[in-house]
Formats: structure tokens, sequence, C-alpha cells
């Protein structure tokens, strides 16, 4: 039916030539256009309401106590439904630790929560199709789990600022409790408030899909970073750690650097390095943990993230 | 009356202050605003920032963040 309203749109309307160039960019960029929008609007909507369920509170109490290894894995899958202000992430961390949760499934739950979302998954499905999308998901579920996991068998409380274990949290980290009208309320107000922020990343990448396509030549990237390259992986994810963007605001840069020929692991392991780790977000960390376990954590994650590049670079 | 803003300072904690400002003037009470961004001050009322404290007590915490309306209701509950 969007494809039909596209086509209708560039010919009818807009009364272009059948076959011309220009009127097969602007039908494929309407339809692009309807589709994802279509699939932001409804996902983000639907993923708002379960959010409402798990307030960090809630997750909080389910992870408290919980065996490794199981305790990573339901981390790691909590962080993609709590919804948490960026801010949020210290005052989170002390939380969880003062909570009794074991410091690896804490980080299982702070990887996966930047790196794994429904605008991430959304785009990736809508503009590469749902296997990479699901691929993404999996292997980011999968680096949070395992990261987490080896954090947790390195012993390192030590490493953790001593003042965290001393916060002693007042009464009143009680869920605020939310008729099921107020949670459609909330879910109709995020999935705007989203997409406000979003819209204009979706529309460039969308935009370097539909004019971009064929014409971008080879280049400086590809000549270093290409499939030939034995090192395209880690160079890719050396260059994604220093930066931060959310996953709507790569997803442009991930749409240019598959045009240019970068192969799908080097791309996605790419992007888990940007949304992943950041230096604003270390120097958040930096105050509740000691550099020391700066370093091993940002250690972990990039050998994880750059073994994902492998993988699947070899398989895909 | 006393309201507390907790945050560390990033956009959402900044909306939220402005929002129990405009409250408070809209119904033309009498309030102190007072904006906390010391983690262990914070961690005594809630782990999720952006949080309203009014009188003491924690009132909201975290995203989304409440409408003005809520927020003036809230406010009036505590008059």
């Amino acid at each position: 039916m969007l494809k039909e309203a596209a086509s209708f749109i560039t010919y009818d309307f807009l009364k272009l030539g059948h076959g011309s160039r220009l009127a097969g960019t602007i039908e494929f960029f309407g339809y692009d256009t309807a589709k994802i929008f279509l699939l932001l609007s409804v996902i983000i909507f639907i993923v708002s309401v379960i959010r409402s369920y798990f307030p960090p509170e809630r997750t909080k109490k389910i992870l408290s106590h919980k065996k490794e290894f199981i305790g990573n894995i339901l981390a790691a899958l909590l962080g993609i439904v709590t919804p948490f202000c960026s801010c949020s992430a210290v005052p989170l961390f002390i939380g969880f630790v003062e909570a009794g949760v074991p410091l690896g499934v804490t980080f299982s739950f702070l990887i996966s929560s930047p790196m794994i979302n429904e605008v991430a998954v959304v785009l990736l499905w809508g503009l590469f199709g749902w296997k990479i999308a699901a691929i993404y998901m999996g292997t980011g579920l999968l680096v949070a789990i395992f990261s987490g996991f080896m954090i947790g068998k390195l012993k390192l409380e030590k490493w953790v600022e001593d003042y965290v274990y001393q916060i002693r949290t007042g009464a009143g980290q009680e869920v605020f409790n939310q008729t099921f009208r107020e949670r459609l309320q909330y879910a109709r107000w995020n999935t705007a408030d989203i997409l406000k922020r979003v819209w204009l990343f979706v529309i460039i990448a969308i935009g370097i899909g539909g004019f971009i396509h064929g014409y971008v030549p080879q280049d400086f990237l590809t000549h270093y970073a290409g499939n030939g390259n034995p090192f395209a992986v880690p160079i890719a994810v050396a260059i994604g750690i220093p930066l931060y963007s959310n996953a709507a605001g790569v997803i442009p840069i991930v749409y240019a650097l598959m045009e240019k020929g970068l192969s799908m692991g080097t791309v996605l392991a790419f992007m888990m390095a940007v949304t992943a780790l950041s230096l604003p977000e270390m120097i958040i960390l930096r105050k509740v943990l000691k550099p020391r376990m700066l370093g091993v954590f940002v250690g972990i994650m990039t050998v994880t993230i750059i073994a994902v590049g492998y993988l699947f670079n070899a398989i895909l | 009356m006393e309201i507390k803003v907790l945050g560390p300072g990033c956009a959402n904690c900044h909306t939220m202050e402005q929002l129990a400002k405009k409250a408070v003037k809209e119904l033309g009470i009498d309030a102190k605003i007072e904006k906390v961004s010391e983690i262990q001050e914070i961690m005594r009322y809630t782990m999720s920032t952006p949080g309203l404290v009014i009188n003491g007590k924690l009132k909201h915490s975290g995203k989304p963040l409440p409408s003005l309306e809520k927020v003036k209701e809230l406010i009036k509950a505590e008059v």
C-alpha cells in the first residue's frame, strides 16, 4: 500500500515521467521514508508500553543477588527495556551495587542499554532488512552478556571507588504505580518525543541511500578499512570508541560506510563501538570506577566488539 | 514549601527544574526551589534522575518527565 502511495505521488501528483532517474529516486525516498517512520512509530509505542512496566527500581529488584551468567543474561535483556536518562548512569550504578546486584551483572545492564534499543533495531530493519537487525540485536546482547560476565569473573569490586559502598540510600525507593491509561499516555508522549529527536537523522540516512547510491567513489576509508584489509575491524572500532552518538545519529554514517563498500561486520562493529563506548560515558563512569577498572572495562569491550566484527565478516 | 530538583545536570534535569519553576509561578505559591546535583544527596531519595522532591518526599523520579499539569497537582497536594 505504501508502495502504491509512493508511486502515486511520484507519477500522478508530481507528474514525473516513468523511468527517469529523478522519479526513481523520489519514489524510493518516499516509500522508504513512509515505511521507516511507520515502523518507528508503531514499535516505539509498543516498546514504550513495555518499558513503563520496568522502571529502574523494579529492574534492580529483579537483578539483586542473582547468580552470575543467568544474571548477566537477564541484565542484558532488561537493559533493552528499562528506560533511564543518561544522567542516571552514576546513581543507577550505585543503586544496583548497593542492592546487591553483582558487579558483572550491573555492567551487562549498562552495556546493553545504550547499544540496543528500539530505534537502532527499527532503523537497521528498515534500511538493511530484518536479518541485519536481528544479528545486531543478538550480538549486542552477546557482547553485553560476555563482557559483564568477564568483569564479574575478574572480581574487580576493589577497583570500584570506595565511597560507592558507603552510600546508603534512603527510604522512598518505591515504584510509582501507573494506570494502564497513564502507560498509554506515556507511550504516546515518548513516541512523539523520540521521533522529534531522530527524524532528521533518519531522513539523512534515507537520503544517503536514495541520492548517493551508486555515485560514491571508493575512497580513503575503503582503501584502509575495506574488505581486503585484515585490520579493517580494529581500525573501525578504534575510530568508533571516542566518537559519541546515539543509535539514530550513527545510522547515517553506517549507511554511508556500507555504500562505500565496507563489509557488514566492520560496520556493525563500528556502530557498537560508537553507541556502547564513548568519552563522555567514560568521564561519567570515572566517578564510580577507579582508572584501572575503567581500563579493564574498555579493554574487554573493545576485544569483544572486534571479535564480533571478525565473526560477521567471516560468516556473512 | 521546599522543592528539590534532583539531577546531576543533563537536559532532562534542566527541563524538570523549569517545570517546577513554572508550576510554582502559575500556582502563585511561595516555594523555595533548590537544584541538587550532588550524588550522595540525590541517592538519599532515588537512583533514577531527574527527581522531584516536595517537602522532603519523593514525588517523581526518572523518565518520562511529568507534565506541567501533573507537577502542579503534586505541588497542590502538598500545600
